[in-house]
């Protein structure tokens, strides 16, 4: 109100410069409403389709279940309860929920392993596209690429033939009789964290090419002049440069580890479940909406937690370098 | 020669002429490994879709059998069908309502709500697949519920939804690339706002436009997990059947409808890469 009435006189005393603001003002009320226009099919289809949804199933894990899925809407925190503990039938007891923890445990425990050895292996194939020379490297970069737009069903089942007893692994182990009998890989946690790394490894390579393709080399011969051996200058010189590719593709990894739900189902064999098949197992044979829903808000809550994370560290690169 | 060799007692042998900054050791294997790991698995399965008996792991030799039954088979000709027709549809749509956006978001000062905008359009990019599909698959069991309505419709709007960033991000940067002098020497000469965005517009954002559309193609046809959590009974794409087929003893036929598919996708990135690269 304040404002308002201080701005009135002023616009009376200087009426020409006064019009010319508020035409421009109107021209860019106008312009926001127009680009506002051009989005809004997008954000209706994304709106009704994608996000909307979410909230529903905030609503959701706050209902009591359905006897046949679904739920009634009358409002329980039973399910967020449960995604916790399990209270005994006969004697009421709680006790921590030790099937969903389990698996909560290995999903954080084989995208975090998963992540590592994506490091591992990533980290030096960047450095050797980024180092090869113009042409070659648009080459490498497309082999890369070409994986990680391939449907990521047909290359689970690619690892599962692979790994599998009769698979070629236990093939070429046995014909160098490192093995007597195949060694059982499939549908197992090593099997999965393996799938995930097949899957998901792009996702490190290529933030971290785009990182090192920046490098400037003439650091790195400093580095050398000064002395430093390869290691050091690894360790001191090039891994700071491109640290935040490293957190980059660090966290592109990690989120949809964490979420695979086709990996664990084709190579974990429904034995090695993760927190995805939990999740849609409650909306399957579980017959638990709520749960299923609170167990897809606590992914979620993980997912922005690490997002964050990778947000707040690339400002402050950012700022430092800047 | 022998005394005109110089004598450096405390430089180490890698000051040579041939030392190589960029080099470090045991990287190239490690590379090469990688490279081996990631197309050793695909070589195999295409290789053995060519195999003559029924294993996917002993070799009887070569033959087109699997091709042709995988073509023959009723379900995987309806399943084949029904991913096509969602995938381009979903690609139109939302390469469509993607170029709006994002002729509306860039090339702009700030305006209240932008940035509002960037976070809702990119949001599929960053909720886990399997949470958007357990929210589409509550929501939708309302309106069907509701409605009665069990159709194709679903899919059609699932897919069109998660597609948007995909095809919005390319689109943009050929946008960003653009500055607007080309459109304003059109409207310099009197071309009305339609003709600017048909005739200078529209043919300069055109490969961005292509690269959108295709990657919102392959994108909707590599889908399981929103699929096969948002589809009604007899609804299987190619991908929910493979799934559902890999819970049986899996014949070569797998390889060979696999095949297929990794020609048509590799086929697409290809063309993908080539849009791109023409920009710079």
């Amino acid at each position: 109100m304040a404002e308002g009435k201080a701005a009135h006189p002023a616009a009376s005393h200087r009426p020409a410069s006064t019009f010319a603001a508020q035409a421009a003002a109107a021209a860019d009320r106008r312009e926001t409403r127009g680009r506002w226009l051009l989005s809004a099919p997008a954000l209706l289809i994304l709106l009704f389709a994608a996000i909307g949804p979410l909230v529903i199933v905030v609503i959701y894990s706050f209902l009591k279940k359905g006897g046949y899925g679904g739920v009634e809407w009358e409002f329980s925190t039973d399910a967020w309860f449960s995604v916790v503990f399990t209270k005994d039938i006969f004697s009421d007891a709680v006790t921590l929920a030790d099937a969903h923890m389990s698996i909560l445990w290995r999903s954080v425990k084989l995208s975090f392993f998963t992540t590592v050895m994506a490091l591992v292996f990533g980290f030096p194939t960047a450095y050797f596209i980024a180092t090869r020379n113009e042409k070659s490297r648009d080459l490498w970069l497309f082999l890369i690429t070409i994986p990680f737009w391939t449907n990521l069903l047909i290359r689970t089942f690619a690892v599962m033939e692979v790994i599998r007893n009769e698979g070629i692994v236990n093939s070429i182990l046995q014909g160098l009789g490192l093995i007597d009998a195949p060694i059982q890989i499939l549908f197992t946690d090593f099997a999965v964290m393996m799938g995930l790394l097949y899957v998901y490894l792009p996702l490190m390579v290529l933030p971290l090419y785009a990182s090192m393709e920046r490098i400037d080399f003439r650091l790195v011969e400093a580095g050398y002049d000064l002395y430093a051996t390869r290691w050091h200058v690894l360790r001191r010189v090039i891994f700071p440069l491109v640290k935040p590719g490293v957190i980059a593709g660090s966290i592109l990894v990690f989120i949809p580890s964490l979420g695979a739900y086709v990996t664990p189902r084709v190579l974990g064999g429904g034995r090695n479940l993760m927190l995805g098949n939990l999740i849609e197992m409650q909306f399957g044979q579980g017959r638990n909406w709520p749960l299923g829903a609170a167990l897809s808000i606590t992914l979620m809550a993980i997912v922005m937690i690490a997002l964050l994370f990778y947000v707040k560290n690339a400002s402050n690169t950012e700022a430092r370098h800047g | 020669m022998a005394e005109a060799a110089p004598v450096k007692p405390t430089t180490p042998k890698k000051w040579g002429r041939g030392f190589d900054v960029r080099k470090q050791t045991g990287f190239t294997t490690i590379a090469m490994i990688c490279f081996l790991m990631l197309y050793a698995p695909i070589l195999t399965l295409v290789a053995y879709s060519f195999n003559a008996g029924t294993s996917v792991a002993i070799w009887e030799g070569f033959s087109w059998r699997w091709y042709e039954s995988a073509w023959a088979n009723v379900q995987v000709q309806d399943a084949s069908i029904r991913s096509l027709t969602i995938a381009a549809f979903a690609a139109v749509v939302s390469t469509v309502v993607a170029t709006m956006a994002a002729l509306a978001t860039t090339r702009t000062k700030p305006f209240p709500g932008l940035t509002f905008i960037y976070a809702f359009i990119n949001q599929p990019l960053m909720v886990p697949e399997i949470v958007t599909g357990v929210a589409l698959l509550i929501f939708f069991a309302a309106i069907k519920v509701a409605t009665g309505y069990t159709g194709l419709g679903y899919l059609l709007i699932a897919h069109t939804a998660f597609c948007i960033p995909f095809a919005y991000l390319p689109i943009r940067a050929r946008l960003e690339n653009m500055d607007l002098s080309l459109e304003r020497a059109a409207a310099d000469l009197y071309a009305t706002p339609f003709k600017t965005f048909r005739h200078v517009t529209l043919p300069l954002l055109w490969p961005g436009i292509l690269a959108g559309g295709m990657l919102a193609f392959v994108i909707s046809l590599d889908d399981v997990v929103i699929t096969e959590l948002v589809k009604s009974g007899g609804q299987d794409t190619l991908p929910t059947y493979m799934l559902g087929q890999l819970r049986r003893i899996v014949t070569p036929e797998m390889n060979a409808i696999s095949s297929v598919f990794l020609a048509i996708s590799i086929v697409m990135v290809t063309i993908f890469f080539l849009l791109n690269r023409k920009k710079t």
